[in-house]
Parts: C-alpha cells; sequence; structure tokens
C-alpha cells in the first residue's frame, strides 16, 4: 500500500484462555476474539469496524492501543511498532494514541473532579507545571464545549453528553494523533448523539486527528467513517470505502446487517427488502470450520464448510471474505 | 366482551396519568398529565429519550411502579374498569392474563433457577389452576415452538443462561403470550439485542399480534423501530405527550418542533457522509426542577419568537390537521414544520 497510514495492524491474533480445565489438567478452550486481522488507518480519516456483540471490535480497539498485549501480529503507529514497546515506550507512545470509552461514567473516577480527571494524562506525562496543567485544563474544557468554570464538579453532577465530552477532552489532552473511540455514542440518546458526533468531526479538521470508531449502529458509522471495516466473530468480512460498502455490499453479512437496519422512516420500511438471518452469532470458542458466518449464511454450500475464504480485493480497495460474493 | 358499555370503546384508556417519586432531592414528576386510548388489535408506539417518561408510564398500566414514595393518580380503564382503583388481588389477576409484558433485559425478567419450560408453565397456571401437569408441558412446548425456539423437547429443561440473548427474549415472549393477553406491553424489547436478532424478534411480535390479536403498545427510544411495526406514535418529553398521530405523518409531517429535532437527529442508513448532524442544543431538563412552562422551551428555537410564553404558560394540545401537538406556535406554522426539515 502507498496511501499515508498512521496505524497499521499486521496480522493481529487475540487468544482468551477460557474455562476452569487448569484443574484437570486438560489443554484450556481458547476464545478467538481477534483472528488475523489486518488494516491500514490512512492519516486525517476515519476508519469504523463495525459488527454485533462478541465480534471482537473492542478486543481490537485495546489491542490498537496496546491496552492488552496481542498474542501474535503487530501495530505499527507512525512507523513505529507498538507490539514491541517496552514499559518505557509506553510511556511516549500514550501521547500519541488514545482511548474514548462507551460508558463516561464508568471512565471517569467519582471521587475526582472533571478537571482532575482531564488532566490526569498530563500529570502521568509529567510535562506540565500544576498551573500550566488547570490553564491547559479550562482550555480543553472550552475546546470540547464544556463551561471551564465548573472544573471543580464531579462527575455525578454531569448528563452523560457531558461526561463524554470530558472523556473526549482527557483523550485530547496529550494532543494525540489517532483516537481509538470504543462505542462513543451508543449510551448516548439521539439528540445529544449527533451533538457528540459534531464535536468530534469539528476535532478532527480542527487537529488532522485520525479515528478508529468501533461501532454497532451502522447509521452512525454510515455519517462518520471514511472507510468500513466490518467484522464477524474475530475476522474482517468485508472493508472498503464506505459509500462502496454501503451502496454494494458483497458479503453476505453484511448485506444482511445493513437491511436489518431499521429505517426511521416508514415508506423506506416498507420499500425495503431485508434478509432476516436464522439463528445466533456461533461461539468464538468453537467457530465453525471453514467460513465462519456459513452456519447463518443464505448461500452457503459445501466448500464453504471445507475452505476458509481469504479477503480478497475485488475492485479498488473493496474486500471481501466470501467464496460466493454477490 | 360484548355488552353494551364495551362496544366501540377503546380497550385500554388512560387518562390524566400522572406519577411522581419522592425523593431526598425532592418530588421527580415523571409523568405529568398522560392521557390516550388503545383500541383492541392495535399497535401504539411511545417514543422518547431517557427520563421523558415513557416506562414510567408502561409500568403504571399494570400497577408495577413500586416502593413507599409513588403518588400516581388518574386513570388506566381496561374495559371500562380502573387498574389503579383495583385491590392488589384483582390487579394480579389482570398482569400476565389481560395485560402481559416484555422487558428490556430478558435476562433478568427470567428466574435463574428454574428450567424456560416451567416459568412458561406457571405462567399458565397462575391463571388456570388445576391444569394437569401434563397437559402444561403440552402448552409449554407448544409455546416454545411458536416463538421459534429449535427443538423445544430438548430445550423445555434447560435454564436461561443455556440460551442466548435472542433465545431469552423468545421466551420472555413466550410467557407474555402463553394467556394470549388483550394487550402486550413491550418496553424496549429489542433494546438489548443485536439489530439481526432485533430483526427476528420485531418480526416475531407482529407475528404474534396478528395470530393473538392482542393490541401492543410499544416502547422504545428508537424512531427506526417505531417506524417499521407501529401504526400510532406518541413522543414523550419530560413527562408529557407532546405530539400524538399516525406514523407516517409523525415521520412525513412532524408539528411539534421537538419531534421535528429528534427526527432530525435520527442517523439514517440515506444521510450523507460528514454532513453536519443536526442535533438539539442542550440537555434534557430535571424532572425535579421543571422549567415553567413549556418544558422543551430552553432546547426551543421557536421560544424566543413567542415572546415569552413558552416560559410562562403550559401549552395546551392543538390539533394540527391529523396530528395532536403540545405548542404554542400557531396552528398554520406547526403544520409547515415539517416541510423544512427535508
Amino acid at each position: 500500500m502507498t496511501a499515508d497510514l498512521i496505524l497499521e495492524a499486521r496480522q493481529l491474533r487475540k487468544y482468551f484462555p477460557t474455562g476452569a480445565s487448569k484443574m484437570l489438567q486438560r489443554p484450556t478452550d481458547v476464545v478467538q476474539a481477534v483472528d488475523d486481522v489486518s488494516f491500514g488507518l490512512r492519516r486525517g480519516s476515519t476508519l469504523a469496524v463495525v459488527g454485533e456483540s462478541g465480534c471482537g471490535k473492542s478486543t481490537l480497539g485495546r489491542l490498537l492501543a496496546r491496552l492488552i498485549e496481542p498474542t501474535a501480529g503487530t501495530v505499527i503507529l507512525d512507523g513505529v511498532d507498538v507490539t514491541a514497546a517496552r514499559p518505557k515506550e509506553l510511556l511516549a507512545l500514550r501521547r500519541e494514541i488514545q482511548v474514548v470509552f462507551q460508558d463516561p461514567y464508568a471512565c471517569l473516577n467519582p471521587r475526582h473532579s472533571i478537571g482532575q480527571s482531564i488532566g490526569t494524562p498530563i500529570r502521568i506525562q509529567g510535562t506540565m507545571n500544576k498551573t500550566d496543567e488547570k490553564a491547559r485544563v479550562r482550555e480543553l474544557m472550552a475546546l470540547v464545549g464544556l463551561n471551564p468554570e465548573h472544573y471543580n464538579r464531579f462527575p455525578h453532577e454531569f448528563s452523560g453528553g457531558q461526561r463524554q465530552r470530558a472523556g473526549i477532552a482527557r483523550a485530547l489532552a496529550l494532543q494525540p494523533k489517532v483516537i481509538v473511540a470504543d462505542e462513543p455514542v451508543s449510551a448516548l440518546d439521539v439528540s445529544i448523539q449527533s451533538q457528540i458526533l459534531n464535536l468530534m468531526e469539528s476535532l478532527q479538521q480542527d487537529f488532522g486527528l485520525s479515528y478508529v470508531f468501533i461501532a454497532h449502529d451502522l447509521a452512525v458509522v454510515r455519517h462518520i467513517a471514511d472507510e468500513v471495516a466490518v467484522m464477524y466473530l474475530g475476522k474482517i468480512v468485508e472493508t472498503g470505502d464506505t459509500n462502496t460498502v454501503y451502496g454494494s455490499p458483497r458479503h453476505p453479512y453484511t448485506r444482511a446487517l445493513l437491511s436489518a437496519v431499521p429505517e426511521p422512516d416508514p415508506k423506506a420500511s416498507s420499500r425495503r427488502q431485508r434478509i432476516v438471518l436464522q439463528g445466533d452469532v456461533p461461539s468464538p470458542v468453537n467457530p465453525p470450520s471453514g467460513c465462519r458466518f456459513r452456519t447463518r449464511c443464505p448461500k452457503a454450500q459445501d466448500l464453504c464448510a471445507q475452505v476458509e475464504p481469504p479477503l480478497v480485493d475485488h475492485s479498488g480497495g473493496h474486500l471481501v471474505a466470501c467464496h460466493f460474493p454477490d | 366482551m360484548t355488552d353494551a358499555n364495551t362496544i366501540g370503546s377503546p380497550l385500554l384508556s388512560v387518562r390524566d396519568l400522572q406519577v411522581t417519586f419522592g425523593t431526598r432531592e425532592g418530588d421527580v414528576r415523571a409523568v405529568q398529565g398522560v392521557s390516550f386510548d388503545v383500541r383492541a388489535g392495535e399497535t401504539v408506539g411511545i417514543v422518547g429519550e431517557s427520563g421523558s417518561g415513557k416506562s414510567v408510564t408502561a409500568n403504571s398500566l399494570m400497577r408495577l411502579n413500586f416502593g413507599a414514595d409513588v403518588k400516581i393518580t388518574g386513570q388506566v380503564l381496561l374495559e371500562g374498569r380502573d387498574i389503579l382503583a383495583m385491590s392488589e388481588e384483582e390487579v394480579r389477576s389482570i398482569r400476565g392474563r389481560d395485560v402481559a409484558m416484555i422487558f428490556q433485559d430478558p435476562l433478568t425478567a427470567l428466574n435463574p433457577f428454574y428450567t424456560v419450560g416451567s416459568q412458561i408453565a406457571e405462567a399458565y397456571e397462575i391463571h388456570h389452576p388445576g391444569t394437569p401437569k401434563k397437559q402444561l408441558r403440552e402448552i409449554a412446548l407448544d409455546s416454545l415452538a411458536k416463538v421459534g425456539i429449535p427443538e423445544p423437547k430438548k430445550r423445555i429443561d434447560q435454564y436461561p443462561h443455556e440460551f442466548s440473548g435472542g433465545m431469552r427474549q423468545r421466551i420472555v415472549i413466550a410467557i407474555a403470550l402463553v394467556n394470549s393477553p388483550k394487550l402486550l406491553i413491550a418496553d424496549e424489547p429489542t433494546t438489548a439485542l443485536d439489530v439481526t436478532v432485533q430483526a427476528q424478534i420485531l418480526e416475531l411480535i407482529a407475528a404474534m399480534q396478528s395470530e393473538h390479536g392482542s393490541a401492543v403498545i410499544l416502547i422504545t427510544h428508537d424512531l427506526g423501530v417505531v417506524a417499521e411495526i407501529t401504526r400510532r406514535v406518541m413522543v414523550m418529553y419530560a413527562g408529557k405527550v407532546v405530539e400524538s398521530a399516525s406514523v407516517d405523518d409523525v415521520f412525513a409531517t412532524p408539528t411539534h418542533p421537538y419531534t421535528v429535532g429528534l427526527l432530525r437527529s435520527v442517523k439514517s442508513l440515506e444521510t450523507q457522509r460528514h454532513s453536519r448532524l443536526e442535533a438539539i442544543p442542550g440537555t434534557p431538563p430535571s424532572l425535579i426542577n421543571l422549567p415553567k412552562g413549556c418544558p422543551f422551551h430552553p432546547r426551543c428555537a421557536h421560544a424566543a419568537s413567542l415572546g415569552g410564553r413558552c416560559n410562562a404558560d403550559e401549552p395546551a394540545l392543538q390539533q394540527i390537521g391529523r396530528s395532536e401537538t403540545r405548542c404554542h406556535l400557531d396552528a398554520q406554522t406547526l403544520a409547515r414544520l415539517g416541510e423544512v426539515r427535508a
């Protein structure tokens, strides 16, 4: 790839051991949460990772920021191998990549004032004195639409949307290049969601930020992402430019996922043909052989049970992992 | 029922429902004067954001608002009988038989210590005491098959934790429908589920409704879900119904400024990438310290144009075309609010 990539994942894997079988001296089962995932994030753009619960999208986000250690594979951030970074180097790395979490209440210390929480990354880095830190925090608060006068208030005095603004301010404190946002708006009401999405977009323009946007809401993703990667049971099944993937999805799972989104327009929803998938997502402990989607796929053939379909480029960066793409 | 009193009258009639919770910080006025009718077999949606009072309204219909400091006034007439005036015993005879409920989280709605079969059987037996064990099992098996649980003969003796989220919600639906209730209240029935499973459950609720002929009240924050399966919709804000209309009218010509804002904030698969999203400024008000006048006025773009009326008087319901709207703006302006939307 010749594009200017700020963040790259190469054959990332994360297996979690599971079960109490250690006592029985059996090899433990493993959950293949992320299995052989590769992608690139272009500088200044937004890549959305979408999928249903258990598809591994949040695990992927944590791997990218190295909040957890990968089982295999590498993450390259602006030319630096994140996965090889030693603890001391990690501190410097955190200046480059930050995370915004789903639940803004759970990620703010209830005993710290909002100002203290936003300033935490600065204190950990030890790059500013107290006065400068306070000034910087006030600046950040204004930037994300919080009243700097509220520096000494506590998280419970803020609404969900305001707390998420604080979470974003904290992520911006060190002026990172990349922000991994894990379901940043899914806990918020629709009218507030739009405020936060608008904020994220204007911050991206002002600071040239690159986003990895993890979400299950396909309508939100349609709006914010330049590129999208659809995950199913730990693997990327389709990825490409957002307009292309939404306009002409080729993987049967992507097609079903898009058709399942309820349209907020009675005319559109009666017009549309819905593909209702049968059954549930299988367990990631024992994923189906061959193609992992085949047990729910309306097009599955014998081949799908035997051979795992590779992620193949179909046209200009539109990658699909299916033996029989549409 | 076909006696003279009920012919042509609605199945459910809610009149001036008010629910207040006493807390240390003050009275939380969760529902303030909600009135609506539901006819037999009809599907009505109640939409609103968190704190709008939609779930409290739903719970009041079955008198499920517990706690020492709850004050409920008004009437909830089910076929002419006021549920709020009934004895606890009478209410119990209605719960699960005439009115049943589906909750958001199917795992907490099921008892982890009993098999799903026994929980379905229990729901039937309570209202049909003395039913033989064998027949109860048949009924449970039949219910499981109807809601699309594969291998019901094997699954009937399993416990809730052995099922996925979608399957559990199917079981909750089986329990709710085992007595063929006249009214089914579904409170965010698909919010905890993935979209592909949500599509399955919405399809199931619609199919079950046409089979049993139950009326359905669907409570949700998701306008997409409302558009999918309801005919009529009420929009709630800060404990009040601010707009009530048919689904088609609400989406085509919304008449309340809040509804218009809500529809503009909704992201659809057809929105353009990177277009700036319309957002409603500010946040919903505290239900302890409600603003004077119209509760939406601090966030409303039209409030300034009405010279202080919005923060002084509470607006009454106006009839605008086929919609009812609680707003001070004049009828002509309200009828045109939706046009600006496109």
